[in-house]
């Protein structure tokens, strides 16, 4: 950003994790908020529900800098269909982007469960399971390992939601985050965790490292 | 050409990208951190008054602890000329509010959420207020304290503080806050920050002011010192630990 000057963007560090399995979608993000090695503060939620919310609700913070994630169910929009909004809404901003790293997790018209994965400035893409943030490197491959998503290249498409089950997924996000947390000076304090499924959305915490 | 101001000539356009990164300001008159934290009864906070020209100490007096509105306090750091156009700002939003006559009054949260958006315009803009500030503040039994960054970076906690505060103070604030601190309890914990800010940071001043916010209203402390201590043995012989060094 040689153009605008480095000071408009700060990182805040931050992790998120989404996994879609047939029937929920979890979706869990750190609480840190975190500036170079200080902590603003161990208790910034980082997941916002969407799902009856105005489109100006969809970037709700003004931190540019920090990653934002988001989930939605699929209630007056769909999942789909937010997923577009929030690519438009990052490519509006393209010649001076939102620097936020976004995954959006809910259920798809169908009831099963979706995550789609965003750049800062729209590329999007639906996927089985995904991580975004500073201790995205760190996760990845160990969601590859455990998750083994089908090729997106074979034919016919098959479905990239995960076979686990839903209290095994949360598990595993648990279990990665706790793992994160130890590498990654920018994850920790605490993890919160969204699952959505037919019967609502239920939220959960998990205190993770305070170092 | 106005900087930060986009043009749609490229000529102009290219002068910005070959400059590289430039900033739009940097500050002149600074001050240094506030501190923030609720208690049992509501919000206090602590900052000095020194006011500082570079590394020159400038001013000796600047109160940078407001009250807003009839709910809130507002403390900043940085740039002094900014943090009082800042007070213009909100002189006109309460004043404004206040005018419609319909017994309704600006909150702490709603004066944050105002700052959010200032910050965040203003860094859009490429024009930033030089500022963090804290905003502390109780209405209708519910006590509020949050903290806005320069880009508009914002949170919300049980004590905050700024700059240097955020390294040197906030740990001992964390270490020893509670729900139910009483007054004095919390005017202790904010004197051992100040003092602690005092000894390391270079730009701080030995006079300063403490404020709380309650349900009853506001109350800025008289401006006081505290009591220094300048007989540790490392403060006498600095070099003692590194001999070889000037």
């Amino acid at each position: 950003m040689a153009l605008r000057g480095d000071w408009v963007y700060e990182n805040n560090g931050g992790t998120c994790v989404a996994i879609a399995g047939s029937d929920y979608c979890v979706v869990a993000a750190d609480t840190r908020l975190s500036v170079g090695y200080s902590i603003y503060t161990r208790d910034y939620s980082k997941i916002c529900k969407l799902c009856d919310s105005s489109p100006l609700f969809l970037l709700p913070s003004p931190l540019t800098a920090s990653t934002i994630y988001q989930h939605q169910h699929n209630k007056q929009m769909s999942c789909p269909a937010m997923a577009r909004l929030l690519s438009n809404t990052l490519y509006y901003k393209r010649f001076f982007p939102y620097y936020t790293f976004n995954i959006l997790g809910g259920l798809d018209n169908e009831g099963k469960g979706c995550v789609y994965s965003y750049d800062a400035v729209g590329s999007y893409e639906r996927v089985g399971y995904s991580c975004q943030g500073t201790g995205g490197a760190l996760i990845m491959p160990v969601l590859d390992n455990q998750l083994k998503s089908p090729s997106p290249l074979l034919l016919p498409a098959r479905d990239a939601v995960t076979p686990l089950s839903e209290s095994e997924a949360v598990d595993l996000v648990k279990d990665v985050f706790a793992s994160a947390t130890e590498r990654d000076i920018y994850t920790g304090d605490k993890l919160e965790i969204i699952v959505v499924n037919a019967s609502g959305i239920r939220q959960e915490f998990l205190d993770l490292r305070k170092d | 050409m106005e900087w930060g101001a986009v043009s749609s000539e490229g000529k102009e356009v290219s002068t910005i990208l070959e400059s590289g990164s430039q900033r739009t300001l940097s500050p002149y008159v600074t001050g240094t951190s506030v501190l923030g934290l609720k208690y049992k009864d509501g919000v206090i906070m602590a900052a000095d008054m020194g006011g500082s020209y570079g590394s020159t100490l400038r001013y000796k007096s600047v109160e940078r602890i407001k009250p807003i509105g009839k709910h809130t306090l507002l403390g900043a750091s940085g740039e002094i000329s900014d943090f009082q156009e800042i007070l213009r700002y909100l002189d006109e939003l309460i004043i404004y509010d206040h005018m419609w006559d319909d017994g309704n009054s600006l909150g702490p949260k709603e004066v944050h959420n105002y700052l959010n958006r200032v910050m965040y315009n203003r860094r859009n803009k490429f024009n930033p207020l030089w500022n963090s500030l804290v905003v502390g503040g109780v209405k209708n039994g519910q006590k509020y304290l949050g903290m806005v960054g320069m880009i508009g970076t914002h949170y919300e906690d049980n004590h905050v503080a700024t700059g240097f505060g955020n390294h040197l103070a906030r740990p001992i604030m964390r270490a020893e806050w509670r729900e139910d601190l009483t007054f004095e309890e919390a005017v202790k914990i904010l004197e051992k920050c100040l003092l602690v800010l005092l000894y390391r940071d270079r730009s701080a001043i030995n006079k300063f002011q403490i404020s709380k916010i309650t349900e009853e209203g506001v109350t800025i402390s008289e401006p006081y010192a505290l009591k220094t201590f300048w007989g540790f043995s490392a403060f006498q012989n600095p070099t003692k630990g590194a001999e070889g060094s000037w």
